[in-house]
């Protein structure tokens, strides 16, 4: 007779995370739950790569240098790279607070307020700190019950809250944040090359090859051409604009949200207190500031001894690591005291189905029908407060 | 490490967790990580003002170092680029590494300052970098001596 031992496998923190994540590979990959569009995206890469590399590279390899197809490989691999690691990587997601944190909070906003009479309804929760002599608010956030970071946005698709949010760009299937933000700038400026390389090669082909058999047979010889030439044409246009609008966010040190709700437009003397007025040293902080590490500590495994399931939002992995107190948080998104100040999406029974698509104005065209690998305008769905 | 995580079960299980005391973020410098050093009304009586402001500034040196824009960030950042990023997959960022320093520092003076005075500081990573969370314990009549700060080795990066 012998013990059978099972042996149990450990519950990962990111099993228990809220929000409406996807994970994949034990936690390692974090994606947002709607994923067509990425597979979309990565099928118009790949496949618009692969038929480069079928058809035009043999000839251009022979007749103008083997360099062409080297450093189309070196840019496709850059592509990748950036792409995957701006969908699969953290956005820079805020945890929600813990109950006796949110309590603290709670407990503050109460003694602020003074007392309310039964009746009247309660001040909107609401911060006000001074950041290079600019008064910024900040809003309270009623699902992670805290008060949101400066540029901390709360993104309904994928209801997180993430620092310095740009936008939830479904066509990487993940929000864009302060950690992703600069892999996810230099996709779209190493596509809108890739784009135009092939683009122009696909003409040298074309060119070159109609001097020796003519053109019709050219495009029977090549046909993937046609298809390639179709997919950049239409690529180039919304890439490239979308390049040069982030292009100019960054010089200005701003998001893409604050772009689009106007923050720092200029009315009432409102002036952008992150933005250091140098260009260069706006893009330095953007791009080359050190990478911030996530806090949400997705790997690290939580403590079977627990009494309650432990939500721990943010800790370093280590088996051990002694826990603080656990206790049992709950996924409600309602707020404590419903009024009309508190979005329809906290508010019970109404689900995150508000949603408001809006596409930036600067540098984008409208995307055309036929355009399969075009990058769309962002679609910001934010909470309404 | 194992022995003295169960020093601190110990610990919690012999005094009772009274209350905990948050200490906020600091924006007036914008959105790097700093700490309020304002000394909290419920801490009063449990340990001087000096030792609590020294503990908060050293640790907003520290994450001003970790995200200080220097030559050693660029050229980290331009390295990494160049590898598209491969490379930190290997590597540990230098942010992570003051991280794990942070981390120690905090684990001493828990060891050293706020543990013998029924006091735990939890390391703001655990807390999403929003808040230095200070556990109060009510019985401080507990003679494990080498009770262990609940702060971890370093967070994981992505």
């Amino acid at each position: 007779m012998s013990a059978v031992m099972i042996i149990r496998k450990p519950t990962r923190k990111w099993e228990k995370l809220p929000g409406k994540n996807t994970f994949c590979c034990d936690g390692r990959v974090m994606m947002a739950r709607q994923k067509g569009v990425f597979y979309l995206t990565l099928f118009l890469i790949v496949g618009t790569c692969s038929l480069f590399f079928a058809f035009e590279c043999p000839y251009l390899a022979v007749h103008l240098s083997p360099a062409i197809p080297v450093f189309a490989v070196l840019l496709f691999i850059f592509v990748m790279a950036m792409l995957l690691r701006t969908s699969f990587s953290d956005p820079g997601v805020l945890p929600r607070a813990l109950p006796e944190e949110a309590n603290f909070i709670e407990m503050e906003i109460e003694a602020a307020n003074g007392n309310v009479l039964a009746g009247q309804r309660p001040p909107p929760r609401i911060k006000n700190v001074q950041i290079n002599n600019q008064i910024v608010k900040l809003k309270y956030c009623y699902t992670c019950k805290i008060f949101r970071p400066p540029r901390a946005s709360h993104c309904s698709i994928c209801d997180n809250c993430v620092d310095r949010f740009d936008h939830h760009c479904p066509w990487v299937g993940n929000c864009v944040g302060k950690r992703n933000y600069r892999y996810f700038y230099l996709f779209t400026l190493s596509l809108s090359l890739l784009t135009i390389y092939i683009f122009a090669f696909n003409i040298v082909h074309v060119v070159l090859r109609s001097v020796d058999s003519g053109f019709v047979n050219t495009l029977k010889e090549t046909p993937g051409t046609v298809l390639e030439v179709l997919v950049c044409f239409f690529t180039i246009w919304s890439v490239v604009g979308l390049t040069g609008f982030h292009t100019y966010l960054i010089s200005l040190n701003q998001t893409t949200n604050e772009d689009i709700k106007g923050s720092w437009s200029g009315k009432n003397r409102v002036q952008n207190p992150y933005s250091h007025k140098n260009i260069i040293k706006n893009c330095c902080e953007v791009l080359c500031s050190p990478t911030f590490p996530s806090v949400l500590d997705r790997r690290g495994v939580m403590l079977e001894d627990s009494s309650s399931p432990t939500h721990s939002d943010a800790s370093a992995a280590s088996t051990h690591k002694s826990s603080n107190p656990v206790s049992q948080t709950t996924k409600s998104s309602a707020p404590l005291i419903p009024n009309e100040h508190t979005p329809d999406e906290a508010k019970p029974g109404i689900g995150a189905g508000t949603q408001k698509s809006t596409s930036s104005p600067k540098g984008e065209k409208p995307p055309s029908p036929t355009s399969p690998n075009a990058v769309a305008p962002a679609v910001i769905k934010e909470s309404t407060h | 490490m194992a022995t003295e995580f169960h020093n601190l079960q110990e610990l919690r299980h012999s005094a009772s967790l009274a209350t905990k005391v948050f200490i906020q973020r600091d924006y007036s410098d914008g959105t790097i990580c700093k700490f309020l050093t304002k000394f909290p009304a419920e801490l009063d009586s449990r340990i001087e003002r000096s030792l609590f402001e020294e503990t908060v500034k050293t640790l907003n040196c520290y994450y001003a170092e970790a995200e200080k824009i220097g030559s050693q960030s660029y050229l980290e950042g331009c390295l990494a680029c160049a590898t598209a990023y491969i490379i930190f997959l290997c590597m540990e960022t230098r942010y992570e590494k003051i991280l794990k320093k942070i981390s120690m520092y905090i684990q001493e003076q828990n060891e050293k300052i706020y543990a013998p005075r029924g006091l735990l500081l939890t390391d703001p990573i655990e807390r999403g970098m929003r808040v230095i969370e200070i556990s109060i314990f009510e019985d401080s009549g507990s003679t494990s001596s080498s009770s262990t700060g609940s702060s971890p080795s370093s967070a994981t990066a992505q």
